[in-house]
């Protein structure tokens, strides 16, 4: 299985939700940097990702949720990883495939 | 040179209504912080100056920025003391707010929240606008 990270923001690239039409059910999204914005609630990208997280594990790198002030925001069911996770999160899967 | 191309009070009496839009967010690129320092140092010339903060841009106002563990510098800070360099007029595009679920007590500073129309009038009245 994959482990796909995305590092853009929704509202500012495609990169999220073209990685969501190419998660296969069973793998793994690791927001990171400006991408944890996908992650959040009562935003426009927040059914997008609840919908996802039925077949994908939806993980998101709590240093970048807590810079950008919107951890208050996180989305139920999103487990939050430190870098020493990531690390973790990348060993465990196959491969990783960088959304840049 | 002649007196006429230098006159300083006429130079000091040219001031131009400056705005700066903000549209990214903060720290996933240099352009918030880049944008925030041309502000301070724009600061000390006497022009009548307007920030908006429009799309990402929003988010360089949400309020508990803790950037520790990231080991970068949380500039959110600095946004509150713009008011001292007499940069009061602050604009946020109520649209990208509702879009990211923020509402005016999610930002650090107080803000005007404008509508699409209302931001463009605002950007007609300009006469320089920089974009970051």
């Amino acid at each position: 299985m994959i482990l796909h990270t995305v590092n853009k923001s929704p509202f500012d690239t495609v990169a999220f939700e073209s990685c969501l039409e190419h998660c296969k059910s069973g793998s793994s999204l690791l927001l990171i940097e400006d991408g944890i914005y996908a992650g959040l609630k009562n935003a426009k990208f927040s059914d997008i990702i609840t919908n996802a997280m039925k077949d994908i594990n939806v993980y998101i790198l709590e240093p970048d949720l807590n810079a950008r002030g919107v951890q208050d925001q996180l989305l139920d069911g999103i487990k939050k990883v430190d870098y020493a996770g990531f690390v973790d999160l990348s060993v465990e899967h196959d491969k990783v495939q960088a959304w840049l | 040179m002649s007196e006429e191309m230098y006159d300083e009070d006429e130079y000091e009496g040219t001031i131009k209504k400056l705005m700066y839009v903000n549209r990214k967010a903060p720290y996933g690129t240099i352009y918030a912080l880049e944008s925030l320092e041309v502000v301070l140092i724009g600061a000390a010339f006497d022009q009548d100056v307007s920030l908006v903060f429009m799309d990402d841009g929003v988010y360089q106002l949400k309020k508990g920025q803790d950037t520790k563990a990231t080991e970068m510098k949380n500039f959110s800070p600095t946004y509150r003391a713009l008011e001292m360099y007499d940069v009061e007029k602050l604009f946020v595009s109520k649209k990208s707010m509702s879009d990211r679920g923020l509402t005016e007590d999610d930002l650090i500073v107080p803000v005007e929240m404008l509508d699409a129309s209302q931001m463009a009038d605002l950007m007609e009245e300009q006469d320089v606008i920089l974009t970051f």
